[in-house]
Order: C-alpha cells, then sequence, then structure tokens
C-alpha cells in the first residue's frame, strides 16, 4: 500500500511546477524498467512483446488518469514537443481554418507554435486576461466565434497558478466547432483535469515522473497529422522509439500523483496559503494570481524595489530553490510575457511552487526568511526607507 | 482588460518638470531613481523618465498604482522611451 502522503523531496527545494522531483514510485519503477523493458516493442520475439505490454499498460494507465480511452493517447519527448505535435498537426489538416486562438500567458511552447504560424501566413489571436492572469471569457467567446483552425488555452497558469475557466472556454469552443488544446502541465496529478478538451498534452516532469516523456491525448475522430513522417509508433504522432522505461516511471508516477492528491492537494493548498501570507506581509509586495480559484502548490509574488535575481540568489544561499518573472532572472532580459499580460509590477518576481510531500517546515523556514531577504535585496539597491 | 493605464495621444503637450535619465539601468532601477526624484517636483507637475529597459513600461504604470500617482504613458523618443508621470500626492 502506498502511503497517502510522499516521503518528503529534497530540504529547499520550492521549484516543483518547473520540475517535480521523481516520485519514490517512478524511482523503483525505473530500475526494473531497465531490466524488462528495454527491448523495442514493435517485435514480435518474446522480449518485444514484453515491452508491447508494458507500453500498453503505461497508455492505460496515463488514459484511466485523464478518464479517456488508452488508444488516444500517445508518448513524445517532452511536454512541448507533445504541444507543437498538437498545434501544428491541427493546422495542417487540409482545409483547416488557418486562424488560431491561444491565451496571451500559455506555456512559451504555445507561443513559439503561434509565431511559427503566424510566420507560415496564419492569423492569430491571442486572448488577454485580467490582473489575475485569467482569460477573459467573453474575449475567448470572441475570438473563437470568429472561426479557427484550433485554440489553446492551459488548464491553469504556470507562473501564478490561477485556473483558467476551461468550462466556459470549452463551450464557446463547442459552438463555434473549434477544437480545443487543454495544456494540463501544471494540473495532471495535482487535481482532476475537467473533461473539457478535444486535445491534452501534459509532461512527466512536472507530475514527478522522468523528463523526457510528454502525452498528448486526442479525442476519436479529432484529426491531428502527423508533423514528422510517421513510422506507425505513438499512432504516427512521432516517430523513432520511445523511452519505454522512462514512459513506464512516469505512468507509474502519475497514478501515485493522482492516488495522492486527494490528501495532498489541500495540504499544498494550506501551505501556499500561508505563503501568500507571508508574501502580503512584506511592505510593498504585490501578491500574484487568483487567491481563491488556483493550483494548491503555486504562490507568487512581485516585490517593490528588489531585483528577481538577487532574491532568487539570496534564497539559494539560504537554502531554497525558486524561480522569477523577472527580465532580469531570464536568458533574453525581457520580463515573463504572463506577468505584462496580466499588467502587474515585474521586477521583485519570486515564483514558489511546492513539490508533493514537502515539509511543513521548510514553508515555515522560508516564510520567517523571505522579510529579511527582500530588505536586504531592496538595501542593496539603496531604496530602503522609499 | 489588463490594469495598464490608456495611451494619450501626443507626447510634450506639458513640458515635464524634471526629466530623469535611467538608459542602460536595468530593472528595478528606473522605478528607484523615479520614487527618489519624484519629489523634487511640485505636486501637479510631471516627471519624465527615459530608461529601455523594457521592464519600465510595466514596472512604473504599476509604481505608480502603488504609491497613487499618475502614469501619464510612454512613448518612443530619438532618446529613446520616455514615461511621464504626474506627481498627484
Amino acid at each position: 500500500m502506498t502511503p497517502a502522503t510522499p516521503p518528503a523531496p529534497p530540504a529547499g527545494y520550492l521549484d516543483a511546477a518547473t520540475a517535480e522531483p521523481l516520485h519514490p514510485a517512478a524511482r523503483a519503477v525505473l530500475a526494473a524498467a531497465y531490466e524488462q523493458g528495454w527491448a523495442d516493442p514493435g517485435r514480435r520475439y518474446a522480449s518485444g512483446r514484453r515491452a508491447r505490454a508494458l507500453l500498453d499498460g503505461a497508455r492505460e494507465q496515463v488514459a484511466a488518469v485523464l478518464g479517456c480511452r488508452s488508444d488516444g493517447v500517445a508518448f513524445l519527448p517532452s511536454g512541448s514537443v507533445a504541444l507543437h505535435a498538437a498545434v501544428r498537426g491541427v493546422l495542417a489538416v487540409p482545409r483547416a481554418q488557418p486562424r488560431l486562438v491561444a491565451s496571451a500567458v500559455e506555456h512559451s511552447a504555445v507561443l513559439h507554435a503561434a509565431a511559427e504560424a503566424e510566420a507560415r501566413g496564419l492569423a492569430v489571436a491571442r486572448v488577454p486576461v485580467d490582473a489575475g492572469g485569467r482569460i477573459h471569457l467573453a474575449a475567448w467567446g470572441e475570438a473563437v466565434g470568429g472561426g479557427a483552425g484550433l485554440a489553446c488555452l492551459q488548464s491553469a497558469n504556470h507562473e501564478v497558478g490561477t485556473r483558467q475557466p476551461l468550462g466556459g472556454a470549452y463551450a464557446a469552443c463547442r459552438e463555434a466547432g473549434v477544437p480545443l488544446l487543454v495544456d494540463a502541465a501544471q494540473t495532471l496529478g495535482r487535481e482532476p483535469v475537467p473533461d473539457c478538451w478535444d486535445l491534452l498534452a501534459a509532461s512527466a516532469h512536472k507530475w514527478g515522473g522522468p523528463s523526457g516523456v510528454g502525452i498528448l491525448a486526442v479525442r476519436p475522430g479529432l484529426r491531428c497529422d502527423p508533423i514528422l513522417p510517421p513510422d506507425g509508433r505513438e499512432a504516427g504522432r512521432w516517430p523513432g522509439a520511445v523511452a519505454l522505461p522512462a514512459i513506464l516511471a512516469a505512468a507509474t508516477a502519475l497514478e501515485a500523483a493522482a492516488r495522492e492528491a486527494a490528501v495532498e492537494s489541500p495540504r499544498l493548498r494550506a501551505l501556499t496559503d500561508r505563503i501568500r501570507a507571508a508574501f502580503a506581509a512584506v511592505p510593498d509586495a504585490v501578491v500574484l494570481g487568483d487567491g481563491e480559484d488556483r493550483l494548491p502548490h503555486i504562490a507568487a509574488a512581485s516585490l517593490l524595489y528588489a531585483d528577481g535575481e538577487s532574491l532568487v540568489d539570496a534564497l539559494d544561499r539560504e537554502g531554497f530553490a525558486v524561480s522569477s518573472g523577472s527580465s532580469c532572472s531570464s536568458d533574453l532580459l525581457q520580463p515573463s510575457h504572463v506577468l505584462v499580460a496580466m499588467g502587474v509590477l515585474t521586477h521583485g518576481n519570486l515564483r514558489v511552487s511546492l513539490p508533493r510531500g514537502v515539509a511543513d517546515g521548510d514553508v515555515e523556514r522560508f516564510c520567517a526568511v523571505l522579510p529579511g531577504v527582500v530588505a536586504a535585496a531592496r538595501a542593496g539597491l539603496g531604496a530602503d526607507g522609499l | 482588460m489588463s490594469a495598464r493605464e490608456p495611451m494619450p495621444t501626443a507626447d510634450g503637450a506639458e513640458p515635464p518638470a524634471l526629466v530623469v535619465d535611467a538608459r542602460g539601468q536595468r530593472c528595478p532601477l528606473p522605478v528607484i531613481e523615479l520614487a527618489r526624484r519624484i519629489g523634487e517636483i511640485p505636486l501637479g507637475a510631471v516627471i519624465a523618465v527615459l530608461a529601455d529597459d523594457p521592464a519600465a513600461a510595466l514596472d512604473i504604470p504599476a509604481w505608480c498604482r502603488l504609491r497613487g500617482q499618475a502614469s501619464l504613458g510612454a512613448w518612443d523618443t530619438p532618446d529613446g522611451p520616455r514615461h511621464l508621470v504626474r506627481r498627484v500626492s
């Protein structure tokens, strides 16, 4: 029997929205999978058949969590590849309307796919969000109502945790006859994903599986063409041998995470409430995202007169791993497109995202060091007392 | 819509009382410079901040909301982006 609460991840690691540490159940399977799942599932001999059975079992595990048919689930090399395969694949269908609708706060892979579609001459409608990061449903309805080959919406935002109104967005898509791709990367394994999608993409290393595994689920009957010449594997969505050991570990991790979520997500939710309160107690802090309708594990804020890079480095010296959407901490020196779309303060940005099993004491210690870290960062810029 | 202020239609209708040059400074330094200097102008006057950091376009209006000042918007000029703020408190 797996315990309801997973064992603690590495102390101080608070960046689960970037990568969740490997789930212990996945670690156990991974070792065994390299022993038993090395053969090509496409071969007829005994070891190949065994590999095929293991792969089919993993597909069924994932489908069971999603509540969909297993033959609609394909394994791809990453969540980003899954998003690209969905966007290009659906837009490549002959007579697909040459127009793409996406929220302004999607994962960068969707934005890159949209930019590429635009460069190929397709129209792209980017739906704005409110200051909490949630799409305006009226604007969404208007955008899909104009017709589109595909609409893309995340289940919840990866930087501020705000859930998107999937039910309303999907209803608008159905009415307009536009297929909806849901990026469920932050939700899958933490909360049930509403049955409001035509295509669904996610990434195993966000739910405690190994990196190198993405999933793409497609509703029966919806056409999504291969974006690389298909070889018969993975329903033609991606050619080449699959990473079977990683897939087996990913499926086991997802099943375990989904089972544990009923107990673990409310616990994380209370801890992120605690972090949001600690942010709010810092002078001149802007706590980000919807306070209620949000993911259980993400809390974010922007802190006036502090720079994100210094905050991340100072917290690292205190033993905490967190991320920042401020321009100074990005490779391109641009503030995060999510913060820009929300129209909020972009500097001094911190995102804390809790891995399953995080110790309460880690969160308490983070909340205890936060005021001093922010004060020191402000003093370092000569901004104390402003 | 986002909470950003509407963009005025013309720049320079009213000469600023003070111009702060924060070009080449990265976030949050242009905002810190604005906060330091706005007390030097009278209530009702306008301060201009030259800032080429891309974050300034978001952070100056956000600072105005936090501090109860009025962001008048930003324009591209030959000297780079120019952000105008009216001191109202």
